[in-house]
Order: C-alpha cells, then sequence, then structure tokens
C-alpha cells in the first residue's frame, strides 16, 4: 500500500516536471518561430480577430456592471464616513489596478483561451498539423506564434476596454443616478491615479497574463490527445489553469509593483 | 470572412482600445507625473511629517505643482528629508516655505508651498528653509486639553 | 544519375516507447510506379508513412527518398525534401478555416512568390485535374468525405511533387468515390510522372492500379510482388487477406487465456 502510494506520486512528480519542461521548450519554439507572426501580419490580424474582437462584447458589458456595481456599493460604503466625493478615485483605482486586468484576464481565459485550445487541439486529431508539416510548413511558426502574439496584444487592449467601461458604469451611477458631484468625481480620481504607477502598471500585468492565458491555452491545444474526450479535457483544462495563472500572477505582480508604495 | 472586413474589425478594436488606454492615461489618471527632464528637485527638512507619503502632491496656492519625489530620515539631525519634485513651468523664490497639510480633516497629506519675496529662485538642488510640520492630532488634542485645564486653574484661583 | 529508383528503406527498425513497430522493412519504390502498402490494421503501415515523410526517424536502418537520408538531413533539410513530397491522410486534414481554393493554394503561397494570378490559375488546374473546379468557393464542411479527400489530393500535389504517398485513400468512401479515388491515383501518377505510395487495406480496389504490392504483417514484410502474383499466391497470411477470410494466419481471437478457464468452468473459484 504504502510503497504503491510513494510510486504514484513519484510518477505524478516525474509527469509533472516533464510536462513543465515540455511546455517551456513549447514556449522558447513558440518565441522563435515568431518571425512568421511579424512578416506576414495578415496572420496575426486574422487572429486578433477572433482572439480581440469576438471578446469584446463580453468584456464590454462585464466592465459596465462591475463599474456600476462598483459605484452603488462604493458610494454606500463612502457616505458613511462623508466622503462620497472620493467615490471616483475608489472606482478607478479598483478597475484600473486590479479589476480592469483580472477581470478582463479571466474572461478572456474562458473566452479566447478556450476557443485557442479547442481549435488546435481539433486541428491535431484531425491531422491538419500533421498534413502542415508534411507541407513543409511549420505549425509553430504558421499556426500557434501568429494566436500567441495576437493574444498578447489584445489583452491589454481588452482591459483598458474594461477599466474605461468600468469607470463609465460607475460615472453613471454615482454621478448621474446618485448624484455625487460631478467635478470632484473627476477631479479627485485624477489626483489620484497615477499614469505611472496605476496605469501603466495595469498595461504591465494584462500583458502578463495575455502571455499566460495563450500560452497555456496553446500548449494544452498542442498537447491534447488527438480525439474528442482529449480536446474537451484539455479545453477544460485550459480554463482552470490560465484562470489560477491569472489570478496567482496578479498576487505576485502586485506584491512587486506597489511594494515601494504604501 | 472578407479579409477587408475583417481588417476593418480589427482596426475599429485597435483603435477602440488604444481610444481606452487614452482615456485612462488622461481623463482618469492625471499625465501631469513630472518626469525627470522638464522637472527641478528641491529638499525640505521636517521635523515631524505625520503621514506624508511618496508621490503625494505638491500645491502652491491650491494648483499641483509638483509631487513628493523621495522621503528619507536623516539620522544626524533626526529630521525627515523630503525631496520634492517640482515642475519647471513654476519657479519659486529662495525663502519659500514649505508645510504639510491635510486636505479636509481626514483627507490625504500633501506639501503647501507659499512663496516669500526673495528676488533669487530656488534651483535644482536646493533646501527650502522655511518648514512648518504636520499637525499630529494627538499633540493637538493634547494642547487643547493642556490650554483648558491651564484656563480652569486661572478661573479657580480668581475669586479668591 | 537519374536513378530509377525513389524511395529506398533498408533494414528500418522503429518503435513507439518500449513498443516496436517496424521490426526491419526493406521497400524500394520506382519511379512512375503506384506501390501499395498492405496489411491488417494496426499493423504498423501509417508509421512507415510518417517514416518517410520523415515525422519519425528511423531506429535503426536507413530511409533514402530521392537520394537522401532522412536520419542525415536536418531540419531545414527535411523541410527541403517535404516540398518533393505530397502527402494525402486518411481523412483529408483540410484545412477547416479556410476554402477549398485557400487550401489547394496554401503551398504555392507558403513557398513560392508567385502572383496570385498565376497562383489562381495553378490552383484550378490541380482543382479540375481531380473534378472539383466548379467547388473552389466550398468550405471543407460542405464537401462528401470522398470529395474532401480529392481536394486533398489536389493541395498534395499543388507543388508537383515527386513522390505521393496516401494514407488509407479508400477508407470510408461509397463504391463510386471508391473508383474515382482509384483512377485519380492511377491517372495522375501517370501523367505527372510521379511515385505514389499507397498505404491501405482494401485489396480489390487497389489490386486493380498498383503496380507493386508489399504486405505488412507485424512490423515486417511477408509477402511482395506484383498485382498478378499476389492474387496468384498462395501464401496463407495473403490467401487471406485477398480474400477476406475472417480465421487464418490472422486469427480472429486476440490472444487471451484459454476460454474454458476464463469462464471458470470446471467449479474452481467462485
Amino acid at each position: 500500500m504504502l510503497r504503491q502510494a510513494i510510486e504514484r506520486l513519484g510518477n505524478r512528480t516525474i509527469q509533472g516536471v516533464w510536462r513543465i519542461g515540455y511546455a517551456s521548450r513549447f514556449f522558447v519554439a513558440m518565441l522563435l518561430h515568431s518571425g512568421t507572426a511579424f512578416r506576414r501580419f495578415g496572420l496575426t490580424i486574422r487572429e486578433m480577430y477572433f482572439s480581440g474582437v469576438l471578446s469584446l462584447i463580453i468584456i464590454l458589458v462585464s466592465g459596465l456592471f462591475v463599474g456600476m456595481v462598483l459605484g452603488l456599493q462604493g458610494y454606500e460604503t463612502l457616505q458613511r464616513y462623508g466622503s462620497e466625493s472620493a467615490l471616483g478615485t475608489l472606482v478607478a483605482l479598483s478597475l484600473v489596478r486590479e479589476l480592469g486586468p483580472v477581470l478582463a484576464g479571466l474572461l478572456f481565459a474562458s473566452r479566447a483561451g478556450s476557443a485557442i485550445t479547442a481549435e488546435i487541439g481539433l486541428m491535431k486529431a484531425t491531422e491538419q498539423l500533421s498534413a502542415m508539416e508534411m507541407m513543409a510548413v511549420d505549425p509553430i511558426a504558421r499556426v500557434v506564434a501568429p494566436r500567441f502574439w495576437a493574444g498578447v496584444i489584445s489583452m491589454p487592449l481588452l482591459a483598458a476596454l474594461f477599466s474605461a467601461m468600468g469607470i463609465f458604469g460607475g460615472y453613471l451611477v454615482g454621478v448621474r443616478l446618485i448624484g455625487v458631484d460631478e467635478g470632484s468625481f473627476w477631479s479627485q480620481m485624477q489626483g489620484a491615479v497615477d499614469f505611472e504607477q496605476d496605469i501603466l502598471n495595469g498595461v504591465i500585468k494584462s500583458a502578463v497574463f495575455g502571455v499566460a492565458v495563450t500560452t497555456i491555452a496553446l500548449f494544452e491545444g498542442y498537447d491534447a490527445p488527438p480525439t474528442a474526450e482529449g480536446v474537451s479535457r484539455a479545453t477544460t483544462r485550459t480554463v482552470v489553469t490560465s484562470s489560477l495563472a491569472v489570478l496567482a500572477l496578479d498576487f505576485i505582480l502586485t506584491a512587486f509593483m506597489f511594494r515601494g508604495l504604501n | 470572412m472578407n479579409r477587408t472586413v475583417l481588417d476593418l474589425w480589427v482596426g475599429s478594436f485597435v483603435i477602440a482600445g488604444i481610444g481606452a488606454l487614452l482615456f485612462l492615461a488622461l481623463k482618469v489618471g492625471s499625465m501631469t507625473t513630472v518626469n525627470a527632464t522638464d522637472s527641478y528637485e528641491v529638499v525640505a527638512d521636517f521635523q515631524n511629517i505625520g503621514g506624508l507619503k511618496p508621490r503625494a502632491p505638491v500645491k502652491s496656492a491650491g494648483v499641483v505643482v509638483g509631487r513628493v519625489a523621495d522621503i528619507r530620515f536623516d539620522n544626524q539631525k533626526y529630521e525627515a528629508v523630503v525631496t520634492l519634485r517640482l515642475d519647471k513651468r513654476y519657479a519659486f523664490p529662495k525663502d519659500t516655505s514649505a508645510s504639510i497639510m491635510t486636505s479636509g480633516l481626514l483627507g490625504e497629506q500633501y506639501v503647501g508651498l507659499e512663496a516669500g519675496g526673495d528676488s533669487m529662485n530656488l534651483k535644482n538642488g536646493d533646501r527650502i528653509l522655511i518648514t512648518q510640520d504636520a499637525v499630529v492630532l494627538e499633540n493637538l488634542i493634547g494642547q487643547f486639553l493642556y490650554g483648558k485645564a491651564q484656563e480652569g486653574k486661572a478661573q479657580e484661583g480668581a475669586p479668591k | 544519375m537519374q536513378n530509377d529508383t525513389l524511395v529506398e528503406i533498408e533494414d528500418a527498425v522503429f518503435g513507439y516507447g518500449e513498443r516496436p513497430v517496424l521490426k526491419g522493412i526493406n521497400l524500394t519504390a520506382k519511379r512512375g510506379q503506384v506501390v501499395a502498402i498492405m496489411g491488417s490494421s494496426g499493423c504498423g503501415k501509417t508509421t512507415l508513412l510518417r517514416l518517410i515523410g520523415g515525422q519519425v526517424k528511423a531506429g535503426q536502418g536507413t530511409v533514402r527518398v530521392a537520394g537522401e537520408s532522412l536520419g542525415e538531413l536536418d531540419r531545414a533539410g527535411l523541410y527541403r525534401l517535404r516540398r518533393k513530397m505530397g502527402m494525402l491522410f486518411q481523412f483529408g486534414a483540410l484545412f477547416t478555416d479556410m476554402s477549398v481554393f485557400d487550401n489547394v493554394a496554401f503551398q504555392l503561397r507558403e513557398h513560392t512568390d508567385l502572383p496570385e494570378d498565376a497562383i489562381r490559375d495553378l490552383v484550378l488546374m490541380k482543382l479540375h485535374a481531380v473534378g472539383l473546379r466548379g467547388a473552389a468557393d466550398l468550405m471543407p464542411s460542405e464537401l462528401s468525405g470522398g470529395m474532401a479527400r480529392r481536394v486533398a489530393l489536389a493541395r498534395a500535389i499543388a507543388l508537383d511533387p515527386a513522390l505521393v504517398m496516401y494514407d488509407e485513400p479508400f477508407a470510408g468512401l461509397d463504391p463510386i468515390s471508391l473508383g474515382v479515388t482509384g483512377n485519380l491515383i492511377r491517372r495522375l501518377t501517370d501523367t505527372l510522372g510521379l511515385t505514389s505510395l499507397v498505404v491501405t487495406h482494401d485489396v480489390q480496389e487497389s489490386l486493380k492500379i498498383v503496380d507493386y504490392v508489399y504486405f505488412v504483417s507485424e512490423g515486417v514484410i511477408v509477402a511482395e510482388g506484383s498485382a498478378e502474383e499476389i492474387r496468384a499466391s498462395d501464401l496463407p497470411y495473403v490467401h487471406q487477406f485477398v480474400h477476406g477470410e475472417a480465421d487464418g494466419p490472422v486469427p480472429f481471437h486476440y490472444p487471451a487465456p484459454s476460454y474454458a478457464d476464463d469462464l471458470q468452468l470446471g467449479g474452481q473459484g467462485a
């Protein structure tokens, strides 16, 4: 019994390490074969349509609602201390620093990441990747790398749109609906939000999330067993793993970025 | 999907995304982070800075003219050394005074500058000599109570 | 130095992990021939094609295509050699996100700097050769299985390769498509002067069109010869295969312990 348990643990560990190594090699190969993605930028633009444009609706709607909820809840809390005028600051800082990149990253993982895994997995299952290889075209350069760069470019834009939409939602609820003073809403926000510390860091965060989510999605698809079951499991794993990766990376990045602040 | 339609969509997406970034940068954040090229730094010593933090605004007559760049502790004089990064567009006389103020009762703290009358202006690396410390609430209350107590004694002594 | 032999395999050994799949294969294909590789399912035929295409490397022995040894080529060399090969996958493996036209044009766009007019002409010529010029604007999902395979064939010959490999080209086709595909393979081989390697288990259809047949069983070549020799062969394995008998050298039953023991007849156990 014990021996079996230890063996199983050992087996799991070896497999885990092997997979991490394989994924790192995949990542490096993807970076090395990125030339095509830029030389023929049309390929990347095409993928930006699928991962970026098609994620727009969910990002914009979620952003609006999150902002509106922040406006309501923030007002509720702030008015107890008589500082409703800080509502803009609260909404903007929470969105720009955390909620924008993180929620956009999570939505991106479930909307675009799962689609990428399913697509690559199916291309593998139907031998399209093998066919490409036999036609002397490297699938990593032709299929994988453009999707990677499309994700990395799209993600910060989506996060920015999410934050902007959220601030607009907070403005709608806070200023239009509840009647917080419009001037102090914006001016307090501008006084508190710093371009470099808050906005730029948010952009960096979302770019890192883009790298993580697309890499996981592409790897899971590329590594999926070429069966219907294998692809569906890989898709689930993409959503779970990349969501966890977004949250964990968010903690690490936040710890680094805002360490010196307070 | 037609190639040009696709390009159009992606183009609009990128424009919208960059628009959102610009909105964040200009309307939400104050792009007025003074960078090193068009700013100058002066230092000021305070005995007590209260809750002042780096990046707090430096205001004069209520206008933001710079930011707190750095806060250090001088182990010789046992004082706080605050570095202020001021916008080059604004020049202040050498005898300008700096004080630490609070916006509102519980608001954030900032450095207020009050211009003096000297004909020479502050230059990069100069030191502001006249400073006023942060008002610490506990001290204020202590002074108030002490004052009340004194008043009470005086009144007690009066009828005799 | 125009050599008559295009593909030459000597003593190739290959295994996935510890499971040996090919245990010493010798095979040659001459230019202009249609060569069939037959055998029951799972005997390593597809692996043999992957070996020739350079997708897997032989553990031992040599694989030579057009005089170049695959084991000694680096990646760039392999990709250069692959431009002389076309491969038809079992279910076509068409790119599902591209139209029929773009599928056939794929290699031309990737590997040549031809202007779009020239590509259009070439693609329509290839599609005409497989009889599907009218389907150029369809998407792969709109094609029947037989049509998809013909499109894949047009795609495989887009760059005028010297060698075309077919992985189970007859699997899952109706009798008409079967005949069409068989004829196409023969006709394209003759008119384009290429060499065709057909992996199949469809004996009757392939014996009509091939010049030479190899029988693979359990990782070794068990029989070879021209179509007539194979038909006339009295080797038990070949006989069973050609005539589709249920039992013979290839047993109906997967190896198992004695039936009686397995059902625990005889009283012991529960």
